[in-house]
């Protein structure tokens, strides 16, 4: 019958296609190398695989994502035994999959809450999660009005930008603090983050710490302030910083370059701070631990004197259990966060626009580590 | 327009045109007036949008339509009479509205794949990312393509089958409680939001079960999302198979199993493929459960059942939110790629529905 | 809508291929063929699998859902604030929909209005009025476009379309500003009308290829009746394709809502959310449901997923009363359907 043979031609040209697609499987590389790609590895650096081997999944943190790739990248070169796959998608659902058991660890931009903390009782059995800082980093306010490449602002102008107090780009209140600027009469176009964020989290929490009367909304990972323009991630509001006259908005120092212009921030000290790698670290060196036993969460110190710390800046952690980690991948944690502590692995961060740990403090993180389990 | 131009024959093609028979024709707009009026109103349009000073050029777009179709109306009213002019008036709006539809997707094709070929090329199709950061350029998008393939590929295996099948139970079969109940169920889930199908197999097989990630987790609930798409398309297309026809075939003494499959499933076949393909898609663009389920590797793994896995809507999305030129333009080149994909799978499933579709008028 | 399930008495069975021929006879009387059991348990066995599972998922929604209710502070239908972990309460969550089943509510009609009739006419240009060698081609780009992932169509609007909108939207603002729906303040054109836009060209191919294969299956005969009492084009179409192609449009429209409804990355990267209502549909804010979800979800703790599911049930309930209207306008108009006995 001619719909039969119809049919059988139909099951050649399928098999075709599945055999085409099968012979795909068979041609792809996962070898970077001999392209321009990859560049930041350097196998040299001293990585101890510790004997390692196996799947090692971990979540959280987008803040982290580059520095994190730039490590997983070196760490991966070293220690061809174990498999190790970060997921970017933010600090609260790398916490959630942490307790339910899904990951090894997690990234986040905050510290845990004493409630995430009596929760992880449940996955560490004999002890608990704690914080280990490793990466630090400036978040910048970035800003789009043409002709004005300085810009210097303090807590209070700029909680009442985001507070739409001020509304003009030439109010009196920042053209008191850029005597020289050529301030136009433009619309201030403030953009906030509409995903939930840690950045925002930090941000708000630097408003609130340092400017208390002009911010009357709790810091928090969601914006609390009415009104105000949002975009999707910090991606997001960097792209609106570049399109948009007259508009003003907070990211990680990675996402402000490509033509947004950075904010000097006025703090306690004389001269006006730039957002750089340095000045985070700076300010990430005035904090405080206050995170109890292992555990070492930070509060940074909002109102510095210091001359040239940055304090808009945000330190993520690494979160896992004191004792009772998964045996299985119990080795290739360790020797992943052996690493990304060592003074190698914290080199690497300054290239990916953050900021080092402190010695001081990096040297409790290494102890904490060793005495895993 | 005075002239009655009379014309032994109008526009060949379409059906309705005119019939060839001069003595009894009616005053008519000559053939070429369509075009005259359309260039006419855009270039009057474009008159008013330079001297209102209108700069968006959607506005210029818009007044031109307008034009075209009340211009065309009145014309034909005029001449023709006021059943014509509706005629008229139908045709131009059909023109005007397939038109503006271009304008943005065309748009949207330029801008892929203009953005798209900046890093587009065989080395990108046959790396993975590797040991590239996100942030420095190189790698590529193969690892990703993989895993889209096999994801794809497992949940239509899963939703097809059970989609038309279900179709063909509620047409041809159903009446009663179980019918009702899973038209309802259809209904419902045509607007599920893709997480929450992640969520639920998150929570059933990976958190319950004890199961790894990996790509077939992330299949089972595409397939979810995928199977009220299949179901309601399908169900429109097998109603509307002519009764005649089941009814010849089951005259023949043919039994109805193979009146379903001989006489009813050819015949509705074009439609059919055009909504799972539709369904594979949607699927095919899918980020939010394939991030909750497959996780995500930069690293090449061939394995469906094992392991986390690369996506290729993940990967768009994640380059775009890595927020560097390097990752825009793999975002762009792996969208492209992700486009090229369901457009080569989209001829295959036409080719074969040709074959199998008895031949009609058209 | 169904053939009778008793077949009718057979005389002489044509086909020669089948090896059960024997045993038809036998069972001559009934719908009792193996062939015809296996077949009808096939399909029913498939309807009930898929009952089984968008059971399981309704469930485990309602279940997750009551869990977050439960302890919700606020009226979930009537509160302005998405605060589940009770920031600005001491700890109490307090959330509600009414932003978000506005928002919704209204980009998506804002969307079919669009995209509807445009579809229907593209569908017409292509089954009725493009000259053939247009419309092979035509048919197959919108195919593609069907194709085109969520994610693109949404950096495609946040790139190039909403910075185009400033315009169109100032000026209807100066000609139907006073209406208060089109009043327009300026700031980035990121609003719930450039949602809509965006979702009806996504929904737009759906619509139009469903539409299409619905046009393409309108009996030639009643075209050629039609045209023979002398119909002008319009006339064959009005009086013949549309009612005929009526159910299938009603129901491509309900799958374009379908996903217009549930969209998620595309409007999370045009829209810039608040969590207000306001009458103006051009000014930034609002929010919809697959939005808030896809926002708020990456730094959710457990109980705020729940409350974010939750707010998807309601989406759910949408998406069924939409449906079911659909349903009634089209088992009334039954009668053109070809499978309605």
């Amino acid at each position: 019958m001619k719909l039969q043979r119809m049919n059988r031609r139909a099951l050649t040209l399928g098999a075709l296609a599945v055999s085409g697609a099968l012979a795909l499987t068979a041609c792809g590389s996962d070898d970077t190398s001999d392209k321009d790609g990859g560049k930041k590895t350097n196998a040299a650096s001293n990585i101890d695989c510790e004997g390692a081997k196996g799947k090692l999944l971990a979540s959280g943190s987008s803040a982290q994502k580059n520095a994190i790739d730039a490590w997983v990248a070196n760490y991966r070169a070293a220690c061809k035994e174990v498999q190790l796959n970060y997921k970017p998608d933010g600090s609260g659902a790398g916490i959630t999959a942490f307790l339910q058991g899904q990951t090894a660890f997690a990234g986040s931009d905050s510290a845990l809450k004493p409630k995430e903390i009596e929760k992880s009782k449940q996955i560490c059995k004999t002890s608990q999660a704690i914080d280990l800082p490793m990466v630090g980093g400036p978040i910048a306010v970035g800003y789009n009005v043409p002709g004005v490449d300085t810009l210097v602002l303090d807590a209070k102008t700029l909680a009442e930008i985001f507070n739409n107090k001020i509304s003009k780009w030439n109010d009196k209140a920042i053209q008191k603090l850029n005597p020289d600027a050529k301030l136009p009469s433009t619309k201030i176009q403030a953009f906030h983050r509409s995903d939930e964020s840690g950045t925002t989290d930090n941000f708000t929490k630097y408003l609130k710490g340092a400017a208390p009367a002009a911010w009357p909304h709790e810091p928090g990972k969601s914006w609390e302030a009415e009104g105000g323009q949002s975009a999707q991630g910090s991606s997001g509001v960097a792209q609106q910083v570049k399109q948009v006259e007259g508009a003003i908005s907070y990211m990680e120092l990675s996402y402000a370059k490509e033509g947004v212009k950075t904010v000097d921030l006025k703090t306690g000290a004389k001269e006006p701070v730039k957002a750089t790698v340095d000045n985070a670290s700076k300010a990430i060196a005035e904090a405080k631990t206050v995170g109890e036993g292992k555990d070492l969460a930070l509060e940074l110190n909002y109102k510095p004197t210091a001359e040239g710390a940055y304090p808009i800046t945000l330190v993520t952690y690494e979160i896992l259990c004191e004792k009772g980690n998964k045996k299985d991948t119990l080795p290739a944690t360790k020797s992943f966060l052996n690493y990304i502590a060592s003074e190698d692995g914290q080199a690497v961060l300054k290239d990916e626009g953050y900021a080092p740990i402190p010695a001081e403090i990096n040297t409790k993180v290494r102890e904490t580590i060793k005495g895993l389990s | 327009m005075s002239t009655t131009t009379i014309k032994p024959s109008g526009n060949p093609g379409g059906p309705g045109d005119r019939p060839a028979r001069s003595e009894l024709q009616g005053a008519r707009l000559p053939r070429w007036s369509p075009y005259v009026i359309a260039v006419g109103s855009l270039a009057v349009a474009c008159g008013i949008g330079l001297a209102a000073g209108l700069d968006s050029r959607i506005q210029w777009g818009l007044i031109a339509a307008v034009l075209f179709v009340g211009v065309s109306y009145a014309l034909a009213a005029t001449v023709e009479g006021a059943r014509q002019a509706k005629n008229h008036l139908a045709t131009s709006l059909v023109w005007v509205t397939f038109l503006l539809a271009v304008v943005p997707l065309a748009s949207l094709i330029y801008e892929t794949v203009k953005r798209g070929s900046e890093v587009f090329d065989g080395y990108f199709l046959t790396h993975s990312m590797g040991v590239v950061a996100d942030d420095e350029p190189g790698g590529g998008v193969y690892h990703a393509i993989i895993g889209t393939l096999q994801q794809v590929g497992l949940a239509s295996l899963i939703a097809v089958p059970i989609g038309v099948l279900t179709a063909i139970y509620l047409v041809e079969y159903g009446r009663g409680k179980l019918a009702k109940a899973v038209t309802f169920f259809v209904d419902v889930m045509t607007g599920i939001p893709s997480i929450v199908a992640g969520l639920f197999v998150l929570s059933f097989w990976i958190l319950i079960l004890g199961f790894d990630f990996s790509g077939w987790a992330g299949a089972m609930a595409l397939s979810i999302l995928m199977m009220p798409v299949v179901v309601r398309s399908t169900e429109e297309m097998l109603k509307l198979v002519p009764n005649e026809l089941r009814e010849a075939s089951l005259a023949l003494g043919v039994p109805k199993w193979r009146t379903i499959l001989k006489v009813v499933l050819p015949t509705a076949i074009g439609g059919i493929t055009t909504g799972v393909m539709l369904a594979v898609a949607r699927i095919a663009g899918e980020t939010a459960p394939v991030l909750l389920l497959v996780f995500t590797t930069p690293l090449i793994n061939t394995n469906p059942f094992d392991g986390a896995q690369g996506s290729l809507p993940l990967y768009i999305y994640q380059q775009y939110a890595s927020g560097n030129q390097a990752g825009y333009d793999r975002a762009w080149a792996a969208a492209l790629a992700l486009i090229l994909f369901i457009m080569i799978l989209n001829l295959v499933a036409r080719g074969i529905a040709r074959w199998k579709a008895p031949k009609t008028g058209r | 809508m169904d053939i009778p399930t008793d077949t009718p008495p057979k005389q002489s069975p044509p086909q020669d291929s089948t090896p059960s021929t024997a045993e038809q006879k036998r069972n001559a009387r009934g719908a009792t063929r193996p062939g015809d059991r296996i077949f009808l348990g096939l399909s029913r066995g498939s309807g009930i699998a898929l009952l089984v599972i968008m059971g399981a998922v309704a469930a485990f929604l309602a279940y997750r859902a009551s869990v977050a209710l439960a302890d919700n502070t606020g009226n979930f239908f009537t509160t302005f604030e998405w605060d589940p972990a009770g920031l600005s309460t001491d700890g109490k969550p307090y959330f509600g929909i009414a932003v978000l089943a506005f928002g919704t509510i209204v980009s998506s009609i804002i969307a079919l209005v669009i995209a509807v009739p445009v579809a229907i006419g593209i569908a017409l240009f292509i089954s009725h009025y493009a000259p053939r060698k247009l419309a092979t081609p035509i048919s197959f780009v919108i195919d593609l476009l069907a194709a085109v992932p969520s994610i693109v169509y949404g950096l495609w609007g946040a790139i190039v379309v909403a910075p185009n909108l400033t315009g169109l939207y100032s000026w209807l603002d100066d000609y139907f500003g006073w209406t208060g729906i089109f009043s327009y303040e300026g700031g980035a054109p990121r609003s719930l009308m450039t949602v809509g836009i965006l979702l009806a060209i996504m929904i737009l191919p759906i619509i139009t290829n469903v539409s299409r294969e619905v046009f393409l299956q309108v009996p030639k005969m009643h075209e050629e009746a039609a045209l023979a009492l002398g119909a002008t084009r319009w006339e064959v179409i009005r009086m013949s394709v549309l009612p005929f192609g009526r159910s299938g449009i009603i129901s491509a429209s309900m799958l374009g809502l379908g996903r217009a409804l549930g969209e998620t990355i595309a409007v999370a990267t045009v829209l810039s959310p608040t969590f207000l209502i306001q009458a103006s549909v051009l000014d930034y804010g609002g929010g919809t449901f697959a939005q808030n979800i896809a926002s708020k979800f990456g730094e959710a703790d457990e109980y705020g997923q729940d409350a974010l599911i939750a707010s998807g049930l309601v989406l759910f309930v949408i998406t069924l009363l939409v449906n079911g209207a659909a349903r009634l306008i089209i088992a009334r108009r039954k009668e053109y359907s070809g499978a309605n006995a």
